[in-house]
């Protein structure tokens, strides 16, 4: 699937890209539409509340929620397109104030989560490149299955005992605000270093052996130059689109994570939203995420050019 | 984009994989653990010493020893016992959701790389909306539409996970319906159910066995996270995922290590094994893109590049 930076290219992904988010948008209205019982009744039918019938009626009207299914559809997506995310049933706050407090705590964790799963990967590649003892080089060629076989929330857990209460390193009551994203950030890093591991290895095995690499050692160069030069910008390619998947992966491991440390973010948002029925708000959850997930892909696919000039001729051959 | 990751399989004489792949360390370890974890839990009624939903109300949270061995829970449940039986619901999970992937995933690549044109750019749009959704958000949600149970956990991780492995037949269908042998399938007038099912799903087995095998894996952790949310298997059932929900609580994490240490360990030698059987597949039965002078130098000489076509026109 070879792309180009060629104009009708990029408005094509655009158009796609929008297409994608407005099918996501209808489908989780859809479900959340469907989803038994709602935010409301979880809210207002408390006993203790002694609202009538009649005033729950009311409430449902102000938040727009007796309306037929078509029309709440459309309104929602005009206030969507104005910016107006609606108001959240449980908190009462506006949905878009949640997501500001929340959005940048689960974005600054994803991110510090991701820089450190790709680095962790590339520890790994280039260590199980060097020559070395048989069973080091197998180690590291097997730790990609190793850390892709450990549950997140476990492996949190797991840490938690080790770091916090066996050795005391890290405070569980009263954590910095650094110290309380060591654990965390760890969490998240070694998922995703895994597969990004795996291609890494894969590739390095792959692109050694072909002809260019063994052209570039037959004219004197020495193995680390090859192994950086020529193989290390071919295997890189399939990162990429990894690293595009792996986004979404982040914000779905950011809900494990965030529940094992107590820490506060979207991930959790959406769980609770999900616990309390609270529609509007797992709606921008939700969409939130597509367009994370729609703009990071965009992103990567207008960079695979950059990256690989074999990709920037308007016809563009198969990588 | 998958092109690029995934590589068609020529196929190789079974027993020159099946040699290699018992040669395989990987293969090895994998097969090893994963066949000792099935035993014990598939053996679950003739092993487990207590039943797995039977409290005893006089040892309640005691530690291992004492005839428990591994202790029991907050209701008096045998860890052990419920460890072997929780096994069969994991095992069965995954399983059972990496066939719904099958399912979709195979049919609907199958149909794009196949068909292309409009066809093709309809799945292609319909995974990348399913792909989008971050996963336990839209889970949660549908655990909650449909409730939790066992075969709802199976559904929804099936629904949700089908994308890799469409976008991987489609890939493979678009490499391979352009080779000769399909191409001379074609002109000799075989009929395109048989040019799909024969030709192509079957060249494109080994990258599909390659990522069923490490679906397994990610179903049953995918169950693990959801049941640890208190979304998948619901209790009395054991399950590995809801036995670690204990381990929310600090009183346990903090002081009774057998509640949440066991199921953990079970899941990770577990997903540990399958995805050592998954590499090893990916190593026998994968091939490298083509590499020619690796090919020429290496010992099986020069006939590993000769069986792209072999064995496969005989449609």
């Amino acid at each position: 699937m070879a792309t180009s930076l060629t104009l009708k290219n990029i408005v094509t992904k655009l158009g796609q890209g929008l297409f994608v988010l407005w099918a996501a948008f209808t489908i989780s209205f859809v479900l959340l539409q469907i989803m038994p019982g709602d935010a409301i009744l979880v809210r207002f039918m408390d006993g203790d509340m002694g609202l009538t019938p009649d005033a729950i009626a009311s409430i449902r009207t102000f938040y727009g929620a007796d309306e037929p299914f078509l029309v709440q559809y459309f309104q929602t997506i005009m206030a969507y397109l104005t910016g107006n995310f609606g108001n959240s049933v449980i908190s009462g706050m506006p949905v878009a104030q949640e997501i500001m407090v929340n959005l940048p705590r689960t974005a600054l964790l994803a991110g510090l989560g991701f820089t450190g799963g790709v680095t962790l990967a590339l520890i790994i590649a280039v260590l199980a490149t060097l020559p070395g003892f048989r069973w080091i080089r197998n180690l590291f060629q097997a730790a990609p299955a190793l850390l892709a076989s450990v549950p997140v929330f476990w492996l949190g857990i797991l840490l938690i005992q080790i770091f916090s209460f066996r050795l005391g390193l890290i405070s569980v009551i009263a954590p910095g605000p650094w110290e309380r994203l060591i654990l965390p950030v760890a969490t998240l890093a070694v998922p995703i270093a895994a597969p990004i591991a795996q291609i890494l290895l894969r590739n390095i095995d792959a692109f050694s052996v072909q002809p260019f690499a063994y052209v570039a050692r037959a004219k004197g160069a020495s193995q680390r130059y090859v192994l950086l030069r020529h193989v290390a910008r071919n295997a890189v390619l399939p990162v990429l689109t990894i690293a595009g998947v792996t986004f979404g992966e982040l914000l779905a491991g950011a809900v494990v994570t965030e529940t094992v440390f107590g820490l506060n973010g979207l991930g959790r948002l959406a769980e609770r939203s999900v616990r309390n029925q609270d529609a509007a708000v797992l709606q921008a959850v939700v969409l939130i995420a597509a367009f994370g997930y729609v703009v990071v892909n965009f992103i990567v696919d207008m960079l695979y050019p950059l990256i690989d000039p074999r990709l920037r001729k308007p016809q563009g051959g198969n990588a | 984009m998958t092109e690029t990751l995934s590589h068609s399989t020529g196929p190789r004489a079974a027993g020159g994989s099946l040699r290699r792949l018992l040669q395989d360390p990987f293969f090895v370890i994998g097969a090893a653990g994963l066949s000792v974890l099935l035993l014990l839990t598939l053996l679950a009624p003739w092993i487990a010493p207590f039943s797995p939903d039977e409290g005893d109300l006089f040892s309640i949270e005691a530690p291992p020893g004492d005839g428990h061995l591994l202790g029991t829970d907050e209701i008096g449940r045998d860890v052990f016992s419920r460890l072997l039986y929780g096994g069969q619901v994991s095992v069965l999970i995954g399983l059972s959701a990496v066939a719904v992937q099958l399912v979709i995933g195979i049919s609907l690549g199958a149909i794009a790389g196949y068909f292309g044109g409009l066809a093709d750019a309809i799945v292609m749009r319909l995974t990348e909306i399913v792909m989008c959704f971050p996963f336990y958000a839209i889970a949660i949600t549908l655990a909650a539409i449909f409730g939790a149970s066992v075969w709802n956990v199976i559904l929804i991780i099936g629904i949700l996970h089908w994308t890799g492995l469409a976008r991987l037949v489609r890939g493979e269908f678009l490499s391979l319906r352009e080779r000769d042998f399909v191409r001379a399938a074609r002109s000799i007038g075989v009929s395109r159910t048989r040019i799909i099912f024969r030709h192509l799903l079957r060249n494109a087995s080994g990258p599909i066995l390659v990522y069923a095998t490490l679906a397994v894996a990610n179903g049953i952790l995918a169950e693990a996270a959801l049941s640890f949310l208190g979304l998948g298997v619901r209790q009395p059932q054991a399950s590995w995922g809801n036995m670690l929900s204990a381990a929310q609580s600090m009183r346990v994490l903090s002081y009774q290590w057998w509640l949440w240490i066991p199921p953990g360990a079970a899941i990770v030698l577990m997903v540990l094994s399958i995805n050592f059987l998954g590499e090893a597949f990916q190593r026998v039965l994968n091939r490298r893109p083509a590499a020619p002078v690796a090919d020429l130098v290496s010992r099986r000489g020069w006939r590993a590049r000769l069986p792209v076509t072999k064995g496969s026109e005989n449609g």
